[in-house]
């Protein structure tokens, strides 16, 4: 066992909370969160932390890296339709797939894009009102948690935005008021310091739309001639209602992955265009909580190379974006796709769709494949074992991911481009 | 052809408005990258292009462009329907991407420099998305790029002003945001104003006071004139003022002039700031008033924002104007954004129309501007892209400024009543080759401080544009013969030959180390982000670049005042 360093200040890349006030004791066999960590973040850094086989495998036999590289570009240069996906990648490996994407005419998806899309098509049909992390910090007095405990997905959310010790304004902390719509598994996060418990407001994830598009009305000033939506009293949504628009600052908060179920975006919408007619009187905003497995990051890089979002097609020679068609597990179930390029440097968890079209594996060497994949190449996870970029939940903060120790260990982005190089 | 080969550019006709040259028959020599004396008549060439009886010019310089960051890429997110009408295959040499109001970066990069642009510098770069922003410029190829960092509405500027903070902490604090943003300039977008729509104001005049700070854009716009002076950055703070868009914000504008006390300042896109009441519909131009003061105040300069007819997309830092003008936009969509106690922006697609009263006196406030305003060093070509108006417009919008019979034939087309209420058809003023000249390239070099870019002397860089002449401008400056960036031909006829990186301007004021103590603690006790990752070094610059250089400029000698 190697001597430790310790590390401050680190950023962590494990959810989109991206937090970036870690400890982190680093040595050559190990990486161990010794304060501000929480249980995705520890198990994160441990995995990533613990030595791995470095070495590519082409068919399951260890090759040079230049060997397994030449194989997969010889892979997706005899391809009709070649699909690089999974892209749990910090900006530099987006940067390279889409540029390998590009000269290899692939069509590129995130393996978070189906509950993306869910806020992407609202963005793209009306647009919204948003706000950051920082903004709800120290301005926030009245947090709607819809159809989320938001802690699940994002653990230190309530200890970094909301219990804080003090706010820059004349609000006290301790004094938000903390409404769950919808399910919420956990909701002991919510509990003021004081012990003041939130209010909850139960109803099936999927009925979400009907009891938003109530609470609107109300909110509107219009009549429901309902007692009860989806099991919700009315009442309960008048008083909601009311709540609201008394606010200062309210903030809607949601997390799309958590909203899994048929035209969730219809009832994203109903709630930013809600959040909107708020704003005709008071400040109100949205904060849509994503950016977990780099599903941010890569859009981002995806939208200023391309001008589209993900699930955009380069097999004609420039984008054509369409966020049905180009799915992953579509392309795979038709066979439209026939090969794979599977890339996952940032969570090892994340391994491809089963499938027998010839697929290259870009990830972490400890990934455990349901199957061998034709090529795969171990890479260093960002943040660890090599600098890199990360988006945060409210996509305007990009952290900056330090490279913890000497590593041999190749980066998606090298290793990416190599495969480009090959492909001539 | 590679950068240390000399080449020869022979016989051309030169302007070049740094040096006075107004069309001289002359050779240009490049070597490593730099324009160079003419060697002996001993020394052979290695390489000669015969431009006689075209026009050589340095490669022009766009100082006011939203070209990466947050905004622009909501923008291009929110667009598909604009994008697929002009999307862009690649080719051998160049990537895909698509084109219109808000292009992909590479398709930006390429487009820029098929025009014989070679350094394009985004206005509103949010301090705390700047590494977005430094990103989305390190994957615009061929040009230049270089940032204002925007203050103004950030909590940690405005509770220094309510806490009656020396100007020599402000000072401070402003040098250490422009150097550890990597930026190059300073901008102030509607100040105290979009910190102010976060406490639920909808306006902000001049002498209006912040409702949590009490503190007034008057006061926010001179300390921040007074510290970009005083830090020796060479181009004065960038200032977008109050209320954008609202008739009657001619006397704002006029009255922001005199808040700075006759510090250097550049106002940006003002045309839309040049509204008055008159008439029945109350909006008139205020461009006279506008032009006679600029004219009467040496230390003002301005671009103008013209806007031109068609699809757009308006992406501001100011969410106030941009939550007010929401209605209007066209499809309508709309996105407003408070950001991290820092800033805000709005993004609000727009579709000029002629024949809308509004939009068509828009169109000629802004060319009025450009008309009235004598001095062309201190009047810059800018559709602030693409909020008036893609940049791809700029050689239209050329002609129009040099061709006055163009002109008046679109004027004729215009809203009946726009016509009207404008005085445009009665000016009789073409701008001449030599005034594109400075407004395009010469005049935006000197502002930006950019020593050896904006012209053809030797020592300087060999950013170069080489036009065929045309009696249509827009043909001429729709598609040089010859683009030269750093010495290397990289664009001809219009079409790319060479994919080139750029490079990234910057300035790094000197600041008292002491800030960084408030700094560390406000970011530890308010922010979610720690002060030691806010800071961009330049080494991630250069990974965020393509291993473009930082070209770091020189700021003057602190101020002794």
């Amino acid at each position: 066992m190697s001597a430790a360093s310790e590390r401050h200040d680190v950023p962590c890349p494990f959810c989109g909370l991206a937090c970036d006030d870690l400890s982190i004791a680093v040595a050559l066999d190990r990486v161990e969160v010794t304060a501000k960590g929480c249980l995705l973040s520890r198990t994160a850094f441990a995995r990533a932390g613990h030595p791995a086989m470095q070495q590519p495998r082409v068919k399951g036999v260890v090759a040079p890296l230049a060997d397994a590289t030449a194989h997969a570009a010889s892979i997706l240069a005899a391809a009709h339709l070649p699909l690089i996906a999974g892209l749990a990648t910090d900006v530099a490996g987006a940067r390279s797939a889409l540029a390998l994407a590009d000269r290899v005419g692939a069509v590129t998806d995130h393996l978070g894009s189906a509950a993306k899309l869910r806020n992407l098509l609202v963005l793209q049909d009306a647009g919204w009102i948003t706000t950051t992390l920082s903004e709800v910090r120290n301005r926030g007095d009245l947090l709607i948690l819809v159809g989320t405990d938001v802690v699940s997905r994002f653990p230190r959310f309530f200890e970094r935005i909301v219990w804080v010790r003090e706010t820059m304004f004349d609000l006290d902390p301790a004094a938000r008021e903390i409404v769950y719509l919808g399910e919420a598994a956990n909701t002991d996060a919510g509990i003021a310091p004081d012990g003041r418990r939130p209010t909850t407001i139960a109803c099936e994830n999927r009925r979400l739309g009907e009891v938003l598009g109530a609470l609107r009305a109300v909110v509107a000033g219009r009549r429901v001639p309902r007692d009860e939506i989806a099991g919700v009293p009315l009442a309960a949504l008048e008083a909601l209602g009311a709540r609201m628009k008394q606010s200062q600052y309210g903030v809607a908060v949601w997390a799309a992955g958590d909203l899994d179920f048929p035209h969730a975006e219809l009832a994203v919408q109903t709630l930013t265009d809600l959040v909107r007619d708020l704003n005709q009187t008071t400040r109100f905003s949205g904060l849509a909580l994503a950016g977990t497995d780099g599903d941010y990051t890569f859009n981002q890089a995806h939208t200023w190379q391309t001008g589209f979002p993900f699930r955009t097609s380069l097999a004609t020679g420039h984008p054509v974006y369409d966020p049905y068609h180009h799915g992953t597990d579509r392309l795979i179930a038709t066979g439209e796709a026939d090969a794979l390029l599977w890339v996952s440097s940032l969570n090892p968890a994340r391994v491809p769709p089963a499938t027998a079209i010839p697929t290259i594996v870009l990830g972490h060497g400890s990934m455990q494949l349901p199957r061998e994949p034709e090529v795969f190449i171990p890479v260093a996870t960002p943040g660890v074992d090599d600098n890199g970029h990360f988006f945060r939940a409210d996509k305007v903060v990009t952290l900056p991911l330090r490279k913890l120790r000497d590593s041999q260990t190749v980066s998606a982005a090298a290793a990416l481009d190599a495969i480009l190089k090959a492909v001539g | 052809m590679t950068g240390t080969m000399r080449l020869k550019l022979k016989g051309g006709t030169v302007v070049d408005p740094a040096h006075g040259v107004r069309g001289e028959v002359r050779d240009v020599f490049v070597e490593n990258g730099r324009i160079v004396t003419a060697p002996g008549a001993a020394a052979k060439d290695h390489q000669e292009i015969d431009v006689s009886g075209m026009i050589v010019m340095a490669g022009a310089i766009d100082l006011h462009t939203h070209i990466g960051g947050g905004k622009v890429n909501i923008a291009r997110a929110m667009l598909p329907e604009d994008h697929r009408g002009d999307l862009v295959d690649r080719t051998a040499l160049t990537r895909s991407g698509c084109g219109h109001a808000a292009p992909s970066t590479l398709t930006t990069g390429y487009r820029y420099a098929e025009m014989g642009y070679t350094a394009c510098f985004e206005p509103a770069m949010l301090p705390i998305n700047a590494r977005q922003a430094h990103m989305e410029m390190g994957d615009t190829p061929i040009v230049d790029k270089g940032a204002y960092a925007m203050l103004g509405s950030d909590d940690f500027l405005l509770r220094m002003l309510a806490a009656n903070d020396d100007q020599q902490s402000i000072n401070d604090y402003v040098a250490w945001t422009i150097t550890h943003a990597q930026a190059m300039g300073l901008k102030v977008v509607n100040p105290g104003g979009i910190s102010a729509f976060k406490f639920n104001q909808r306006m902000l005049d001049l002498d209006e006071a912040h409702a949590y700070y009490r503190v007034t854009p008057r006061r926010i716009l001179k300390v921040l004139a007074q510290a970009v002076h005083d830090i020796g950055v060479p181009h004065p703070l960038h200032v977008h003022g109050c209320n954008l868009g609202v008739p009657g914000n001619v006397d704002t504008t006029l009255a922001t002039m005199d808040a700075v006390e006759g510090l250097p300042m550049h106002l940006t896109h003002i045309q839309f700031h040049s509204y008055g009441t008159e008439g029945d519909r109350k909006f008139s131009s205020g461009a006279a008033r506008i032009a006679e003061a600029i004219n009467a105040r040496p230390n003002i300069s301005a671009d103008v924002g013209q806007i031109l007819f068609g699809q757009t997309v308006t992406a501001s830092g100011d969410n106030m104007a941009q939550f007010r003008n929401a209605g209007a936009g066209s499809p309508k969509k709309s996105v407003v954004m408070d950001i991290e106690c820092d800033a805000g922006c709005g993004v609000v697609p727009f579709k000029y129309r002629d024949k809308n009263f509004v939009n068509a006196l828009q169109w000629a406030i802004g060319l009025e501007i450009f008309l009235l305003v004598d001095d062309p060093w201190r009047i810059f070509l800018t559709t602030d892209h693409p909020n008036g108006a893609p940049f791809t417009t700029y050689p239209h919008l050329i002609r129009l400024l040099m061709d006055k019979t163009f002109r008046n034939e679109k004027l004729a087309g215009l809203n009946d009543d726009a016509q009207k209420l404008s005085n445009l058809g009665a000016i009789d003023r073409e701008y001449s080759l030599y005034e594109i000249a400075i407004m395009t390239r010469a005049a935006p070099a000197r502002t930006l401080g950019l020593v050896d870019r904006g012209h053809l002397a030797p020592g300087a860089a060999a950013d170069i544009t080489v036009y065929r002449p045309d009696p249509n401008p827009e043909v001429m400056f729709a598609k040089p013969a010859y683009v030269f960036k750093d010495g290397e031909l990289v664009a001809r006829d219009g079409a790319i030959v060479k994919v080139t990186w750029g490079n990234t301007h910057v300035v790094k004021p000197p600041y008292d180390a002491a800030i960084e103590r408030p700094l560390a603690s406000y970011f530890e006790r308010f922010h979610t982000m720690r002060m030691s990752n806010f800071k961009i070094g330049d080494d991630e610059m250069c990974e965020c670049g393509h291993g473009s250089k930082l070209l770091r400029h020189t700021c003057r000698l602190p101020s002794t005042r």
